[in-house]
């Protein structure tokens, strides 16, 4: 028998990732059933987008501001000064953007997802819900989890243009090219193809994050502190999922 | 629909956590409109029982039937057609806490009917009336004290017109005049709305007021229904221990005990 030869921690992780694929085909299964909760999608739209505007702004600004200030001192000896702006543009827009604001929706979202559906599971709000016929999983679930699904990506290109933006302003300490100059010489840099995969990227992420934070939340036992672990889990399980998701993206493009 | 017609028909019921053995061999016939009290020590299975009977937890052996339908057999569309038929008042009133006592009343009625938005006004209105909270309507649940926060649940859970109602431990943590209150409002809402209902407590005052008949879980399985009365005369020690515990209560009561003149004797001695 597995569970004689495996160590536990082994055999419970398992166990959570058979939970997290039956709770996505749950997902799945459900999403287009109404009733359709339009009133709840919009709020939780501007929730998660809305909310996460200034903390991903200002991480987006800070990556691009200290990416274009350790290219100059490196680059400018061999005079390739110009190549800066396309430099700053694929590190932005191919890996660096999508993951680090992927990492920090994961950090803000996916807790405070895991967070608020632990404590309903904990004070019997969603056990309420669902003794009075209102499928839970239809209003809190889907609603979470497209709103993730579609509004962090968008965060994402939000937060690259602001570190595009950094970039340049960086870049006017040392050189005085123009913004339309360093527009056009970041966007020569990038084909529509070579933007396939880091769009595509990103709703995976979105959709991870939002799904492990209400997995996490949903399944929490009694107790306050499974809410704390139920939103430390889903940062930790959803942050390590960007990174892999990251990574078959590269590996998957590559290919092409 | 004859008055005697069985709402609620638990048959050898089982369920066990691990290897914690819960409830043993349950066996329950409520007959409509009748209301059944049921006493236990804490952690001995009543609440699972209810939530067992209304879908939340699936035995491990038995049968649950409610309204001629066994709830374990059921899909889940079936459930929660069933559930619509079922209320369910928990301990903490489980308020939805980022919506208004009125949001809380209009939610499962926008979810389960069809009913427009003047008649789901007229509704909430009308059952806000019958738990007394009519001032309450456009608080949020932070706002409300624990025993106001019960009759919302009360009221979010009549909203609906069950014909089974299960509730569990509904005056657990109130004091005793609010104990009374909620007491006699589950009367009212009997009288009212014609349900039938399972009354989980340990609060023999609740128990007195609310009860048609009395079973006592022990060791996973019920005791024999009686009346307060009966029971309160039984042969079984265990059984009578909770009333005794009442009669205590009341002595202590007609000796105008009060804990100053205790602390007065021990500073003498």
């Amino acid at each position: 028998m597995l569970k004689d030869i495996l160590p536990t921690s082994v055999q419970n992780m398992l166990l959570e990732t058979w939970g997290l694929w039956n709770f996505a085909l749950r997902f799945f299964r459900e999403v287009f059933k109404p009733p359709y909760n339009l009133n709840e999608l919009t709020k939780q739209f501007f929730q998660i987008g809305n909310k996460s505007l200034g903390l991903v702004g200002i991480t987006g600004f800070i990556i691009g501001f200290v990416l274009a200030l350790q290219a100059i001192p490196t680059l400018q000896p061999f005079g390739a000064t110009s190549l800066i702006p396309s430099m700053i543009g694929l590190s932005i827009i191919l890996e660096i953007g999508p993951v680090i604001s992927g990492l920090i929706c994961a950090g803000k979202i996916g807790s405070s997802i895991g967070a608020e559906l632990g404590s309903m599971k904990v004070t019997e709000q969603i056990d309420a819900m669902e003794v009075s016929a209102c499928n839970p999983f239809n209003y809190l679930v889907i609603s979470r989890v497209i709103a993730t699904t579609f509004m962090i990506p968008l965060l994402i290109i939000y937060a690259d243009t602001i570190a595009l933006l950094g970039g340049f302003i960086a870049l006017n300490f040392v050189s005085d090219v123009s913004i339309g100059l360093y527009f056009r010489s970041v966007f020569e840099a990038i084909s529509i193809s070579t933007l396939i995969a880091p769009v595509v990227k990103t709703f995976f992420f979105g959709f991870t994050i939002g799904l492990v934070g209400c997995y996490k939340g949903y399944n929490a036992d009694k107790g306050t502190e499974s809410v704390g672990i139920a939103a430390n889990t889903s940062v930790v399980i959803s942050s390590l999922m960007v990174i892999i998701w990251d990574m078959l993206a590269v590996q998957i493009s590559n290919l092409f | 629909m004859s008055e005697t017609e069985t709402v609620i028909d638990l048959e050898h019921l089982k369920k066990s956590f691990g290897k914690s053995e819960i409830l043993t061999d349950i066996n329950l016939k409520i007959n409509r409109g009748e209301t059944v009290v049921t006493l236990g020590k804490s952690g001995t299975g009543k609440s699972v029982t209810l939530k067992c009977i209304v879908g939340l937890i699936k035995p491990d052996s038995g049968k649950v039937k409610v309204l001629g339908k066994n709830i374990p057999d059921l899909s889940y569309e079936e459930l929660q057609y069933m559930r619509k038929k079922i209320g369910f008042v928990f301990q903490s009133g489980a308020l939805y806490d980022s919506m208004s006592v009125r949001q809380n009343l209009e939610f499962p009625l926008m979810r389960n009917t069809d009913l427009s938005a003047g008649d789901i006004n007229k509704k909430v209105e009308e059952v806000l009336n019958d738990v007394g909270l009519s001032k309450a309507i456009d608080k949020m649940p932070a706002e409300l004290s624990g025993g106001m926060r019960k009759r919302i649940g009360v009221a979010r859970t009549i909203i609906m017109n069950p014909e089974v109602m299960l509730w569990d431990e509904p005056t657990t943590g109130l004091d005793p005049e609010t104990t009374r209150d909620i007491s006699h409002l589950i009367v009212r809402m009997q009288r009212k709305y014609k349900v039938t209902s399972i009354v989980v407590t340990h609060d023999m005052i609740c128990a007195k007021i609310v009860s048609d008949k009395i079973v006592v879980l022990k060791d996973g399985a019920y005791s024999e229904p009686g009346t307060y009365d009966e029971l309160e005369n039984s042969k079984d020690e265990f059984v009578r221990s909770f009333f005794e515990e009442v009669e205590n209560d009341e002595n202590a009561e007609l000796t105008n005990y009060q804990p100053s003149s205790i602390d007065k004797k021990k500073y003498r001695n």
